[in-house]
């Protein structure tokens, strides 16, 4: 018994410890080299629908519209869902909800009202992220799993009230939307090419990676992280807590407004139906699938989960199901996501701080938050704690009641 | 304008609500004591593992199919002629027992597959919640491939329209009697299983104190197990009731609601059974109510906020969390 | 240098080899032409192919499947006939998701081969996908999606192979108010585009004939008990219920209105016309319903379909369903054209514009904005013993 334990002990480390050499490998390029490969990537990036590739495009679909929605779609929500669970450890099962908010700030404005689109834009992740204020402010008190479910019951009213309210087209929707203007070559008004929307997609994204990388690396990153590792303790050194929180929600809406407001332009609809609950749960899936907390991770795992599913359309009906077993397998092998977060794993694997001070450090936490690196299992409240009944494991925690 | 157009549907609404209101009660009772019966499933493992089980809706679908075959088995056709006296008891019995047996080895076989490895690797509880997603669509489409995408009916066993008695002028029909009563029994005796057993005493002591109920000698993976079999349990009598209330299943009926179940079950505090029995009533009382003053289309947008007010006020549902504690 | 060399001959081997299988299929292609005797009817040189765009898979499949199954009769029918020209058929599987529609539309759009679509079945996925088909100019020929403003929209390749839901509702409305002779009416609809607008021209239109609707009710088609909207019937003791929505649900609703006590009538539309319909209420509970369509549910009710049935079960090994023998009319359309000569979709679409054919259904003739010329047809069908009965024409 104890030797299949160490067998599935090692066989854990393995992927782990590649992925953390490939990791290391990088940071020790010189800064140079590190910039001159980031711009050849996403260069790459921006020539992916020129590339012939074969087999690798998707067969059924038009390949350059599948690169813009959902792959694209799906990668900029991650981003803005990571920012909410991956950096802050809240559970947002309701992030559709913002989607819905800048696809509809776009119909509304833009095709209501005739606004022109790159004033939309703006108003549209303005108003995405007033959104994410307001569902905030009374709701960020709650931790963990009440969190989860308040924002899953905000994403089905606003689903529900876009249903309700003739006055932006009931269930019909609004499909008279505008395009951005014509830029040079880019002609956003030609419906049988989507490479404009990919490559304006694309330069969001890479906008919003930077400003993203920027701000976890400043005080706003690390009081972040500090209050996914612990909340008490984040406020307890003098973190206001609930300010950031409050802009990680925002910032997270707003991203996903942004997203929304792409998506409107291009599909030229915004109805009720595209922002069904399923939405969320994929957006999330996304986040913990890349590597929770890992940047680059959760735009892998987006891509994948946009991808996937389109590529395999030959399997029809299976789909759905190869998905959610693909879903219980990675997170029995490989629960740390396809990338890690390096910080994570280092935080988790730090040999310095013995569990059982991890663990009293946390267990005070009445209530779960859904943190990054807190175990699963009985009794388990909190972080970094492994899970108990196994003694061989690290103990686990027993206060939370 | 728009002021004076809701206060007028307001106040119609607010007519059939009071002309109605022992129908509303006894019908949003009857759905609710089925909401009450899966939020049991969500608050035990809640309680427990603090685990949003999402896979428990899946549970309550296979419940549902293990009823439809059993009526199969005895020979059942939607047309054929209603059961009366001890036949309609026996096979009410019958069907019970596939459901329950049923839902609750399925809950145990998920247990085993989706969430003990994860466990026994000491995942977080993100991880966790991802497994049980991608267990539930799993399970959803995997009976989607298997019995197709549309509706199967369920044969109606007894006369169930017949009134049995008269509440307030509301003629309560048998159906609701039945589910209301049963429900209600179910919960009690699981209430009494966990507070009174040897068995229950365990999952009480892991629920307050894993690490001090393990030092106490108590086996956790078996407590786990329990857990996950009672939840279950459960979630085959609410799929057994279900069916005599609404004849139809398919692939997806839990998804709906688990949502509402798993909503029930926070609303009363989860981890907390009687909060479980009591959220389920509420929120479906509350819908019913809900959906005469404001219109049907409003229903779920009227139980998240109620949820959400609830919430504000008492953090951790109206009466608590905690399996553990001696208030369940 | 050499490397790099040795690594070019596997791939330019690879390169060719395709091109040559490439042109194989070309050769195959050709001598079946040659090979087939001296062939009677019509000869095509290019390989076309008529596409369906509608679900194939998931809950919405039954429409799609009822329609593309008629479509791929049409063609079979076409290859057996025409050895000299082969009509290929292929399918796009919306899922009838509006979000899936656009990068389907420009695959389709994509392959030059495909010169005509029949579909896209509903009204949601035709408007995201029919932009990118009007800017293609690539024909569609539409067997299901009604709702009425599709037309408005400017689209030159848009034809309806059937009325709108602006000839459904009224009829609806004339039987409710006369043949039914109500005085009280509850409309309810399933919050869905189709539903909700369906309810609402007949609410608009028993209202203008001086009949009372005394409930509107919008159920959520995802919840399964419908008791608040039952209770509102009851309390205003109607004499008909019509519902706007589909079978599934209008079944349900139809059995715990019946549970719950109500006796009033039941009339629905096309989205109702299902043998679900019958399984979903019970046998008991349906009896009596009226579904309304623009279509007969089974084609023995069109003159000369008669034998379509049979012909449909041996193709595709199923019953026709609703919208069958229109999915065959709108494919027979589209070869008509090919038969005239028509091999391009601009030439097609002009056929379309212009010509008129004799279906097992109807005479097509379009309108410039797609529409059928001439009065539209509802029929009625009602649920006798268990079963679906056609009790004729009931509007236009």
């Amino acid at each position: 018994m104890s030797t299949v334990w160490a067998s599935v002990r090692l066989r854990r480390r393995g992927p782990l410890g590649i992925s953390s050499s490939l990791q290391g490998a990088w940071t020790g390029l010189p800064r140079a080299a590190r910039y001159t490969i980031g711009t050849v990537g996403v260069a790459l990036l921006y020539l992916l629908p020129e590339i012939p590739l074969g087999l690798i495009e998707t067969q059924g679909t038009k390949w350059e519209s599948v690169l813009f929605f959902p792959i694209l779609i799906y990668v900029m929500m991650a981003i803005g869902l990571n920012i909410v669970v991956g950096r802050t450890g809240m559970l947002d099962l309701g992030f559709v909800a913002f989607f819905a908010i800048g696809a509809y700030a776009t119909a509304v404005l833009g095709g209501l009202h005739d606004w022109n689109w790159w004033l939309v834009l703006p108003t549209g992740i303005a108003l995405a992220m007033a959104a994410g204020a307001i569902l905030g402010t009374p709701t960020l008190r709650l931790r963990g799993d009440y969190l989860a479910i308040v924002t899953l019951g905000f994403g089905e009213i606003i689903r529900l009230t876009a249903n309700n309210t003739e006055s932006i087209g009931g269930p019909r929707g609004i499909s008279d939307i505008p395009v951005p203007p014509n830029v040079g070559g880019l002609e956003f008004d030609n419906v049988l090419d989507d490479r404009p929307f990919y490559w304006l997609g694309l330069t969001l994204v890479v906008l919003i990676v930077f400003i993203v990388r920027r701000l976890e690396r400043s005080r706003v990153g690390r009081a972040w992280t500090a209050i996914r590792e612990d909340e008490d303790a984040a406020e307890l050194m003098g973190v206001p807590t609930f300010t950031f929180k409050l802009w990680a929600f925002a910032m997270g809406a707003g991203i996903g407004g942004a997203g929304g407001t792409l998506y409107a332009s291009q599909h030229r609809l915004a109805s009720p139906g595209t922002f069904q609950l399923i939405l969320s749960i994929l957006f999330l899936a996304a986040v913990v699938l890349g590597g929770s907390g890992n940047l680059v991770g959760v735009i892998v795992g987006a891509a994948m989960i946009a991808y996937l599913p389109e590529r395999f359309r030959g399997f029809e009906d299976k789909r759905v199901m190869l998905f959610g077993i693909a879903l219980v397998v990675m997170m029995i092998f490989r629960p740390q996501g396809l990338i890690p977060s390096r910080r994570r794993a280092a935080e988790l694997e730090d040999p310095v701080t013995p569990p059982e001070m991890a663990d009293v450090s946390t267990s005070s936490q009445e209530l779960a938050g859904y943190e990054l690196g807190e175990v699963f299992g009985p009794g388990t409240v909190s972080l970094d704690k492994p899970f108990a009944p196994d003694p061989r494991s690290p103990a686990g925690d027993g206060d939370h009641g | 304008m728009i002021a004076t157009v809701v206060l007028a549907s307001l106040s119609e609404g607010a007519r059939l609500l009071r002309d109605n209101f022992w129908d509303y009660t006894v019908t949003g009772a009857t759905i609710g004591a089925i909401y009450s019966l899966v939020a049991l499933g969500y608050t035990l493992v809640y309680g427990v593992l603090r685990l949003i089980n999402f896979a428990h809706s899946e549970i309550f679908m296979i419940g549902t199919f293990g009823a439809l075959y059993a009526t199969q088995w005895l020979g059942f056709d939607p047309g054929d002629p209603k059961k009366t006296g001890i036949a309609l008891i026996g096979v009410l019995l019958f069907c019970l027992v596939i459901a329950m047996a049923v839902s609750g080895a399925s809950a145990v076989v998920l247990e085993r597959i989706a969430y003990r490895p994860l466990r026994r690797r000491g995942s977080t509880r993100l991880a966790a919640l991802i497994s049980a997603i991608g267990a539930s669509f799993a399970i959803s489409e995997a009976f989607a491939l298997w019995r197709g995408r549309n509706f199967e009916q369920f044969p109606r066993l007894f006369d169930k329209t017949h009134t049995v008695f008269t509440l307030f002028g509301y003629d309560v029909r048998a159906d609701q009697v039945l589910i209301i009563l049963s429900a209600l029994f179910m919960m009690v005796a699981l209430d009494q299983f966990v507070r009174r057993t040897r068995l229950g005493r365990g999952v009480r002591a892991v629920a307050q104190n894993s690490e001090t109920a393990q030092l106490m000698g108590v086996n956790i993976d078996r407590v786990i197990v329990l857990t996950f079999l009672l939840g279950g349990l459960m979630a085959g009598g609410a799929a057994l009731l279900d069916m005599v209330f609404l004849e139809q299943t398919r692939y997806n009926i839990g998804f709906i609601l688990g949502v509402k179940a798993f909503t029930a079950a926070v609303l009363g505090g989860i981890g907390n059974l009687r909060g479980a029995l009591l959220g389920g009533f509420v929120l479906g009382l509350v819908e019913n109510y809900g959906s005469a003053l404001f219109g049907t289309q409003w229903k779920d947008v009227i139980s998240f906020t109620l949820l959400v007010a609830v919430l504000m006020f008492r953090p951790t549902g109206l009466l608590g969390e905690s399996l553990g504690k001696a208030r369940a | 240098m050499k490397k790099w060399f040795r690594l070019l001959v596997p791939i330019a081997a690879v390169a060719l080899l395709a091109a040559a299988c490439g042109d194989d299929d070309d050769d195959v292609a050709t001598t079946d032409e040659t090979a087939a005797p001296a062939a009677a009817g019509v000869v095509c040189a290019d390989p076309l192919t008529i596409a369906f765009f509608g679900a194939q898979t998931g809950d919405a499949a039954n429409l799609g499947l009822n329609e593309s199954r008629g479509a791929e009769l049409a063609i079979n029918e076409f290859n057996a006939a025409n050895p000299a020209c082969q009509i290929g058929y292929k399918a796009f599987d919306s899922q009838g998701n509006p979000d899936n529609a656009p990068a389907l539309a420009q695959q389709a759009v994509d392959e030059a081969a495909i010169v005509a679509i029949v579909g896209p079945a509903f009204s949601g996925e035709s408007r995201t996908a029919n932009p990118i088909f009007e800017a293609a100019g690539l024909p569609i020929v539409t067997p299901s999606a009604s709702a009425p403003d599709l037309s408005t929209l400017g689209w030159t390749i848009f034809h309806r192979l059937i009325a709108n839901d602006d000839s459904q509702g009224p009829a609806i409305a004339a039987h409710i108010a006369g043949e039914l002779a109500a005085a009280k009416v509850a409309v309810i609809d399933d919050n869905s585009e189709y539903g909700l607008s369906l309810a609402e021209i007949v609410a608009g239109e028993l209202e203008a004939a001086g009949v009372e609707v005394t409930v509107t009710d919008h159920v959520d088609p995802a919840s399964q008990d419908f008791s608040a909207t039952v209770t509102k019937v009851k309390d205003a003791g109607v004499d008909v219920v019509m519902y706007g929505g589909y079978y599934a649900e209008a079944g349900r609703l139809r059995k715990q209105l019946v549970d719950g006590g109500v006796t009033a009538g039941f009339i629905s539309g096309d989205g109702s016309l299902d043998p679900g319909f019958i399984e979903a209420a019970g046998a008991e509970a349906a009896e009596g319903a009226i579904l309304t369509a623009a279509a007969f549910f089974s084609p023995d009710g069109y003159t000369g379909g008669a034998d379509f049935g049979a012909k449909f079960l041996a193709d595709s090994g199923s019953a026709p369903g609703l919208y069958s023998a229109e999915g065959y009319d709108g494919a027979n359309l589209i070869l008509a054209a090919i038969t005239a000569g028509n091999t391009t979709r601009e030439a097609i679409n002009t056929f379309l514009s212009t010509a008129s054919f004799q279906g097992i259904t109807k005479t097509f003739k379009f309108l410039p904005n797609g529409e059928l010329d001439g009065p539209a047809a509802i029929y009625a069908t009602v649920v006798e013993g268990g079963v679906l009965v056609g009790a004729g024409q009931i509007g236009g």
